[in-house]
C-alpha cells in the first residue's frame, strides 16, 4: 500500500527484531496511525469503518450460532428454538446476528449512496469501487442463504424462489436449477450446502475488503469538495487519534441504534411467517423477500409481458428471463458507472443538475423498495415498471448526458482552501 | 493519544500543567476503564454460550431404581452422559473399606465419608488419571489388588469404597451428589 512512508520508530528490542524480518508495526503505523486523511470529512465518511465493524459482529456472532445450529431439515429449525431457549444468551447472540444484517445493509447502502453523491467512484478510484460491488454483491449471497438456515416457510419459499430464478435460462436453466438444489427441490442437500457457503463467504468478504482497502490507500480518501489532497500539511491529519475518535463516536451512535432493534424490535425486519416450520407442501399466502432485496425484487417483478420496457426483447426472450436479467444487471451496470458518468467534477455539491437527479435517483430506488414490499397489482405495478424504467434510464442516459451538458459550479483550489471559505485564499 | 496529552502539557507552563495533566490522565484511564468493563460485558455472552444449555442442565439429575439390585451386584446408570457405578456391598466388603488405615491413604478419606448407607456405594465411574471406565462392575472382570476396581488403561486399583490404593490416579473416585428418595430409589444429581 503507498499512502505516505511511515515514520515509525521503536526503542523496543523486540518489536524491532520483528519489524527487520516482518514490517508489520511500520505498516499498521503507515496505514492506521499516521495515515493522512483530508480534513474535511462530513459523517457519510464514518459508513465504511462501520460496515467493517458490522462484518465482524455478524463473523463473532455467526460463529457462535453455528456452535448450537445444526444444519439438517428435521433438526435446524428446533435447533434454532433451542438457541433462542436454551442456550445462554443465545437469544441475545440470534438477534445480534438477524438484526446485524439488516444493519449491514443499512449502512452499506448508506456507503454507497454516499459514492454516489461525492463521486467516489471516479478515477483514479473505478476498482475501488467496482471491488465494493462484488463485496455487495457477496453480502447478498451471504445474506439469502443465511435466511435458509432456520428453515422457517419463508426460509424455504424464499430458497424455492429465488433458486428459481436461474430456470429462466434456456436449456441450462433446468440442469443449473438440479445442481444447486442437489436434488428435484430445496431440500436437506441444499440447506446443508447453503450452511457450508454462509460461513464461507464472509471470510471471502474480508479478503474482498482487504482489496478495497488497499485500493482506498492507494490515492486516499475522497472528501466532499471532491478536489484531490494537493499538500498533506494543508489538506489532511493523522487518522489517529483524529478519525479513531470520530469512527468511535458515529460507532457508539450506530450501536446505539442496533440495539434498540436487539433489544425492543428484535423481530421488526423479519417476517412472522418464519417461526412457522419449513413445509414443501404449503406456500405462504404472501412471499416477500427480507428488506434489503426488495428493490431488487421489484425490478424482477417489473418484466410482465405488457411492460414497455420488455416488448423490445419480446421476439428474444420470455418476459421471466427479461426480469431475471434485469434484476442481476441493476447491480452489475454500477461496475460501468465509472465510465458511464462523463463529468470530471467528483462532488455533486458543485453539479447542480446533477445533484438533483441524484436525489431524484435516491427516490426512485425508496419507491422501488416500496413497491418490491407490496402486492403486485393494480396501479402498484405500472408504479413499478416507472420506477424500474427510471433507474436504468437515469444510469444509463442520465448520467453520462448530464455529465456532458452541466455547466459546475468553480471548484475550492484545495481541502484547505474550502474551509477557509474563500477559494484563493491559501492559508 | 498520549503525545497530545504531553504536547498539551508542555505547552503550557507551571500549576496549568499538573493541572492538565492529571484532569486528562483522569478521563483517559475512565474512559479505558468503562471502555474495558464494557468490553468484558459484550464478550461475557459469546464465551458463556459455550456452557451447557438450560436443556442439558435439566438433565442433570438422574433417578435410578435401586430395588432389583442384589448384594454383591452391581449396576451402571447414566449420569451427565458419564457412567455412575451403584455397587450393593456385601457385609465383608463394608467391613474391608472401613478397618483400612487411613494413613496409608494416597487421598485419605474415610468409608463412612463416601456413603449415605453403608451398603449402597454410588460414585462416577471415571478414573481420576485421564477418564478411563475402570473395570469391576461384571461378575468375571478384574477388580484390582483390592477388589474394587481396576483400570486398565494406566492400572490404578481401587479398593471397595473406590479410594485410590495404587496406581498413577491422584484420588478417588467422586462420589456425586446423592439421595434416597425412598427405600428404593436414589436420586443422583
Amino acid at each position: 500500500m503507498s499512502g505516505g512512508t511511515s515514520k515509525f520508530q521503536s526503542n523496543n528490542g523486540l518489536v524491532n527484531w520483528v519489524e527487520h524480518r516482518l514490517p508489520i508495526f511500520s505498516f499498521m503505523d503507515a496505514q492506521l496511525n499516521q495515515y493522512p486523511t483530508p480534513k474535511n470529512l462530513n459523517y457519510f465518511w464514518n459508513f465504511g469503518s462501520l460496515a467493517g465493524i458490522i462484518l465482524v459482529i455478524m463473523i463473532v456472532s455467526g460463529i457462535a450460532l453455528a456452535m448450537s445450529y445444526t444444519p439438517h431439515t428435521e433438526f435446524a429449525f428446533s435447533s434454532v428454538e433451542r438457541i433462542m431457549r436454551d442456550v445462554n444468551s443465545g437469544w441475545l447472540i440470534r438477534y445480534l446476528h438477524v438484526n446485524g444484517a439488516s444493519m449491514f445493509f443499512i449502512v452499506v447502502y448508506i456507503h454507497m449512496f454516499r459514492g454516489l453523491y461525492y463521486g467516489s467512484y471516479k478515477a483514479p478510484r473505478e476498482i475501488l469501487w467496482m471491488i465494493g460491488i462484488f463485496i455487495l454483491l457477496a453480502m447478498m449471497a451471504t445474506a439469502f442463504m443465511g435466511y435458509v438456515l432456520p428453515w422457517g416457510q419463508m426460509s424455504f419459499w424464499g430458497a424455492t424462489v429465488i433458486t428459481n430464478l436461474f430456470s429462466a435460462l434456456p436449456i441450462i436453466g433446468e440442469p443449473i436449477v438440479k445442481l444447486l438444489w442437489g436434488g428435484f427441490v430445496v431440500e436437506n442437500a441444499t440447506l446443508n450446502r447453503f450452511f457450508a457457503l454462509h460461513y464461507l463467504l464472509p471470510f471471502v468478504i474480508v479478503g474482498l475488503i482487504f482489496m478495497h482497502l488497499w485500493a482506498l490507500h492507494m490515492h486516499h480518501s475522497n472528501n466532499p469538495t471532491g478536489v484531490e489532497i494537493k499538500d498533506e500539511k494543508q489538506d489532511t491529519i493523522p487518522f489517529h487519534p483524529y478519525y479513531t475518535i470520530k469512527d468511535l463516536y458515529g460507532l457508539g451512535l450506530l450501536l446505539t441504534f442496533f440495539a434498540f432493534f436487539i433489544f425492543f424490535a428484535p423481530n421488526y425486519f423479519g417476517h412472522p411467517d418464519n417461526y412457522i416450520m419449513a413445509d414443501p407442501l404449503v406456500t405462504p399466502a404472501h412471499i416477500v423477500p427480507e428488506w434489503y432485496f426488495l428493490p431488487f425484487y421489484a425490478i424482477l417483478r417489473a418484466f410482465t409481458t405488457d411492460f414497455f420496457m420488455y416488448i423490445p426483447f419480446a421476439w428474444l426472450m420470455s418476459a421471466k428471463l427479461a426480469g431475471v436479467i434485469a434484476m442481476f444487471a441493476s447491480i452489475l451496470v454500477l461496475l460501468a458507472l465509472p465510465w458511464l458518468d462523463r463529468s470530471h467534477i467528483r462532488s455533486s455539491n458543485y453539479r447542480p443538475a446533477f445533484r438533483i437527479f441524484y436525489w431524484v435517483f435516491v427516490i426512485d430506488c425508496l419507491v422501488l423498495g416500496w413497491v418490491g414490499g407490496q402486492a403486485a397489482e393494480g396501479i402498484l405495478v405500472t408504479i413499478g415498471q416507472w420506477a424500474t424504467f427510471w433507474y436504468f434510464f437515469h444510469l444509463i442516459i442520465v448520467v453520462p448526458v448530464v455529465g456532458v451538458l452541466e455547466r459546475p459550479k468553480a471548484l475550492p483550489n484545495s481541502i484547505a482552501a474550502s474551509i477557509n471559505g474563500a477559494p484563493q485564499a491559501a492559508e | 493519544m498520549s503525545d497530545t496529552a504531553q504536547n498539551a502539557g508542555q505547552s503550557t507552563g507551571g500549576n496549568a500543567e499538573i493541572d492538565e495533566q492529571t484532569r486528562r490522565d483522569f478521563l483517559i484511564w475512565s474512559t479505558a476503564a468503562v471502555g474495558a468493563a464494557g468490553t468484558a460485558l459484550a464478550v461475557w455472552p459469546f464465551i458463556d454460550q459455550m456452557n451447557p444449555a438450560a436443556d442439558t442442565l435439566a438433565l442433570a439429575s438422574t433417578e435410578v431404581d435401586i430395588s432389583k439390585i442384589m448384594v454383591g451386584q452391581s449396576v451402571t446408570v447414566i449420569w451427565r452422559g458419564k457412567p455412575v457405578f451403584v455397587r450393593h456391598r456385601s457385609a465383608d466388603e463394608i467391613s474391608e473399606a472401613e478397618v483400612v488405615d487411613l494413613a496409608l491413604l494416597p487421598d485419605p478419606q474415610a468409608d463412612g465419608a463416601r456413603v449415605t448407607k453403608p451398603e449402597w456405594l454410588i460414585m462416577v465411574g471415571v478414573c481420576t488419571h485421564l477418564g478411563c471406565i475402570p473395570l469391576g462392575q461384571k461378575q468375571g472382570e478384574e477388580k484390582g489388588e483390592f477388589g474394587g476396581w481396576f483400570c486398565p488403561c494406566h492400572g490404578s486399583h481401587y479398593d471397595t469404597s473406590g479410594r485410590i490404593r495404587k496406581g498413577p490416579a491422584p484420588s478417588n473416585l467422586t462420589v456425586p451428589t446423592h439421595r434416597f428418595v425412598d427405600d428404593t430409589t436414589v436420586l443422583i444429581g
